[in-house]
């Protein structure tokens, strides 16, 4: 078999590498030959895969079952239930590069987060120090390379043959508490990475296939959920020594030489496939549309150790996709706010990987994920913005609040697409903004400090389609094998009884196809200790958008309780809160427990709030938006949607036009001839209430001239103006507003720090970050 | 793998049985969809003009029969403007920015909340269908979701000739 010009070895200096390149050598070579030939390591040819088609899809097969096997096998070693029950790990092999060849199922934004990592340690010279050898351990969990989130632990492991490296395996899972400043994964109360618990940066934690005394005595005393953590550590070292194996093993049989090739020819192969499916499903064109988010912290209930964090604010991402004739494309972020002081920051690797995470689920449905698509890909993130920062004191401990809500707007753009071309089986109007997160902690019902962040929102609503409704309480775009968990585990990793667990009604977007609702469940605090919990989810912004005349998923609240009385009204058999908040317009909950202090508003986000036994702490979660004018959806479908809890009943007449009698026994009657006569009349009405859209375009417009919005507003179109002067002018030029007008973050009245002076990571000493967009 | 006319016509409908949108969802995609797609829509609207691209349930760019100019056209026959502009300018709307307004479309407390966000309703000023739903801040400039590149959609992904543009 020849070798392909472009991934020969070579001897030209004295490395670790097959056939002796440095790392670093190895790496700039691979990649001047993707700029130089618009292919990956300048594969014009994959030479394996066309002549030797049996070989290559054998060794795709068993390495790809390999990897899948090995997080299989490795998870049961976890013992936090956000890996076992969730699955919330993930293997990836990459090649010397660093450049994943494919990866197992599970989270697999970290196909790119993990090679970002192994990246860094190549441009940072790890192989003279501290050393790359066989057996070794590295671990990362550094957001400021890479990483989404510091909870997002890393172990990384090369890959040695013949005493050269021929490449690596990565595993990561989500643990449960990095020793934040508040408890649970992905905590509220910090504003500064300083806050955000224990990070390290590629750090060699073992040799010989041995953990380091040291860093286990360390790493152990650094976060709360110290059993967890070790475990975890266990799962991530035994499924990269699986994968190492496997990588063994194959080599004996098919050689050494088939597998170097393939290693590379399987990232060319991926980048092509994006190509070709791109071409294959949608139309060429110009896609554009915008996410928001809330960050509420002016709010006595957040609790954060800065003044200058005390801001309401709103995240923005406005996206421009082009798709060429070529089947090339492009994604640009162009008037992205500023990052902020609070723990939703993404760095540009998350933001990208993540997008993966999504296209597999559509674009991209492939067992062959790999970073192909990244090389397949343009991205532009503006420097400065909330998913590439340019300060190094950023907090990225709950990215996922922003992340889950930027990508949703994609799903848009691309079903745009879809639809045109007839491909309606693709159609997905969005994805929910996967909340509320319970998380908090403190002394558990086995008297051991502990912190807890409950997963159930793994399953939330998802977004409806052109042929049918979204699916109910069913998955989270960032774990594509999500699932709600078991209550009787949660109950044994939390002292948090269930006194209900159900549908959430209303909670999907309206829609000719309504989006999936989420649900819910009620948690009453038992045999805990010092306890604290919070809330994290989005609030006062519907950041999921409907589609093609469909409407927005709902919003979160919260409701908690507190000085319940429920000791004695459980002592005395008196009816107690059991099930959903079901209409939290007609609260029924408060009926039952007058004297407790309620907390029930609008403030999704929170910090650490102290709760004792028999408090009530309410879970819910998002629906998915809809798809369509709801005045087309089918009439029995909304009986159907009535009988089954998804919608309440006055938005049957209010938003469907469908007018339904209620029988004694709780089914419900259509009356076909009303529902027709209700739809015209709701028509009329929509008509009669509408202006034309320039008309109402004169009164925004004054409204902006005058400069008359909330401050959550004007703060976000001014951090979007300074770092996107093409985003400013299109909006001038939209709005026809006077040469002279103009909206700065120092005239609006609030703190700003961060908006003029900020220092990046790459301005430390001997620093080499790895730029992954363009900026 | 292609499928019978009247499984993409039961796909439009919502009526698509599991067997076959599974294969459809899983299996490579039909390069002829597009075509029988587009008669089946041509076939049910209550005008001649002709479909050139769906943008939305009852929303299309069209070749005006008599003119042949490309144009938007709602379902119920309004024409709102050139295929290169954002219809949405043309249309009629309701924003809700009130939390009285926005509270009339979901359950108290699982709205947002005015001041940080609002719903902008656009309707066909014929039918009065609900042809776009928008939720962006205050000030948002009304968003140009889709310019479609429609001669490099025909000719170099389809293979298909170009509708004749006045």
């Amino acid at each position: 078999m020849n070798q392909p010009e472009h991934v020969k070895t070579t001897n030209q200096t004295q490395g670790i590498v097959r056939g002796g390149e440095t790392l670093k050598a190895h790496r700039d070579r691979i990649m001047a030959d993707t700029r130089q030939s618009r292919h990956y390591a300048g594969l014009e040819t994959l030479e394996l895969r066309d002549k030797h088609p049996i070989l290559y899809n054998k060794l795709f097969s068993r390495l790809r079952a390999g990897v899948v096997d090995a997080r299989e096998t490795a998870k049961r070693i976890a013992a936090s239930p956000i890996v076992e029950q969730e699955g919330e790990l993930c293997f990836t092999l990459y090649n010397a590069a660093g450049d994943s060849i494919l990866t197992s199922t599970g989270i697999i934004i970290h196909v790119g987060t993990m090679g970002a990592a192994i990246k860094y340690m190549i441009e940072n010279d790890w192989e003279s120090n501290p050393g790359v050898n066989d057996k070794d351990i590295f671990c990362n969990n550094d957001s400021l390379i890479g990483n989404v989130h510091p909870c997002d632990i890393h172990t990384i492991v090369p890959i040695f043959h013949q005493g050269e490296l021929i490449g690596w395996v990565g595993g990561v899972t989500h643990v449960i508490d990095t020793g934040a400043v508040g408890p649970g994964s992905m905590a509220t109360g910090q504003v500064q990475r300083f806050g955000d618990g224990y990070s390290i940066t590629c750090r060699k934690v073992g040799a010989d296939d041995t953990l380091f005394r040291d860093w286990l005595h360390e790493s152990q005393r650094m976060v709360r959920t110290t059993r967890y953590w070790m475990l975890d550590e266990r799962t991530r070292v035994a499924g990269c020594h699986m994968i190492r194996q496997l990588v063994e093993d194959v080599i004996a049989e098919e050689g050494i030489d088939a597998y170097w090739k393939f290693a590379y020819e399987a990232v060319e192969h991926g980048r092509i496939g994006l190509q070709n499916r791109i071409k294959a499903m949608t139309i060429p064109g110009k896609y554009r549309q915008v996410g928001f988010v809330d960050v509420p912290y002016d709010h006595e209930d957040v609790r954060v150790p800065s003044d200058f964090a005390k801001v309401d604010t709103i995240m923005h991402a406005p996206s421009e996709m082009t798709i060429r004739p070529d089947g090339t494309w492009k994604l640009d972020f162009e008037g992205a706010s500023r990052w902020g002081w609070h723990t939703y920051n993404a760095h540009q690797v998350s933001f990208t990987s993540g997008i993966w995470v999504m296209m597999t689920q559509t674009l991209i449905p492939s067992e062959m994920i790999n970073d192909g698509a990244a090389y397949g890909t343009e991205f532009r993130l503006p420097k400065g913005t909330w998913m590439n920062p340019d300060d190094r004191r950023v907090a990225f401990s709950y990215s996922w609040h922003f992340l889950v809500s930027s990508w949703t707007a994609l799903w848009r753009g691309l079903s745009r697409s879809y639809f045109g071309r007839g491909y309606l089986e693709e159609v997905n109007a969005g994805n929910a903004n996967t909340s509320n997160w319970l998380q908090g902690g403190g002394f558990n019902q086995y008297d051991e400090i502990h912190a807890v962040n409950s997963f159930e929102c793994a399953a939330n609503g998802i977004g409806a389609s052109a042929y049918a409704d979204g699916l109910s309480h069913a998955a989270a775009i960032w774990n594509p094998e999500g699932d709600m968990g078991d209550m009787e585990i949660w109950e044994l990793a939390e002292p948090l009884i269930y006194l209900g667990r159900q549908i959430k009604a209303s909670s999907g977007g309206s829609g000719k196809y309504r989006g999936g609702c989420g649900w819910e469940s009620l948690r009453l605090v038992w045999n805990a200790k010092d306890w604290s919990m919070f809330f994290m989810g989005n609030g006062h912004i519907s950041s999921d958008w409907g589609l093609m005349g469909g409407y927005p998923a709902a919003s979160g609240y919260r409701f908690a309780a507190h000085d319940t009385n429920l000791e004695q009204l459980i002592a005395e058999g008196k009816p107690i809160p059991l099930g959903g908040d079901i209409d939290p317009g007609n609260p029924v909950y408060e009926s039952l427990i007058p004297d407790a202090k309620i907390k029930r508003d609008k403030q999704a986000i929170t910090t650490e709030e102290m709760y004792k036994d028999y408090d009530l702490y309410l879970n819910t979660m998002k629906g998915g938006p809809g798809f369509g004018d709801p005045l087309d959806r089918d009439p029995h479908s909304v009986v159907a949607d009535l009988e089954g809890g998804y919608v309440l009943p006055r938005f049957a007449d209010s938003i469907y036009g469908v007018v339904v009698r209620e029988n004694s026994d709780g089914f419900y009657t259509l009356d076909e001839a009303a529902t027709t006569a209700r739809r015209q009349e709701i028509r009329k009405q929509r008509l009669e209430r509408a202006v034309p859209t320039r008309e109402w375009m004169a009164h925004e417009r004054q409204k902006i001239i005058d400069k008359r919005a909330s401050t959550q507003v004007q703060q976000m179109f001014a951090a979007s103006f300074k770092l996107g002067p093409r985003f400013y002018a299109d909006f001038k030029a939209f709005w026809e507003l006077p040469d002279e007008w103009e909206l700065n973050e120092e005239e609006i009245g609030i703190p700003h720090y961060g908006s003029r002076y900020h220092m990046d990571l790459s301005e430390l000493p001997d620093v080499h970050t790895v730029q992954f967009v363009e900026e | 793998m292609s499928y019978p006319r009247n499984k993409i016509a039961d796909l439009v409908d919502g009526t698509i049985d599991r067997d076959t949108l599974h294969r459809m969802q899983s299996t490579p995609k039909d390069p002829e969809r597009f075509e029988t797609y587009r008669a089946i829509l041509q076939e049910r609207v209550p005008w001649e003009d002709h479909i050139i691209l769906p943008l939305g349930p009852k929303l299309y760019i069209v070749q005006e029969k008599d003119t042949h100019h490309w144009v938007v056209k709602s379902e119920a026959g309004h024409v709102f403007c050139d295929y290169r502009e954002n219809w949405k300018l043309h249309a009629v709307v309701h924003v809700r920015d009130t939390q009285e307004a926005l509270d009339e479309v979901y359950p108290k407390l699982m709205a947002p909340s005015a001041g940080w966000q609002t719903i902008r309703e656009y309707y066909c000023p014929l039918s009065g269908d609900l042809l776009d739903v928008e939720a962006p801040t205050e000030w948002y400039p009304v968003i140009h979701d889709f310019e479609p590149d429609i001669e490099a959609f025909y000719e170099q992904w389809l293979r298909l000739p170009v509708p004749e543009r006045a």
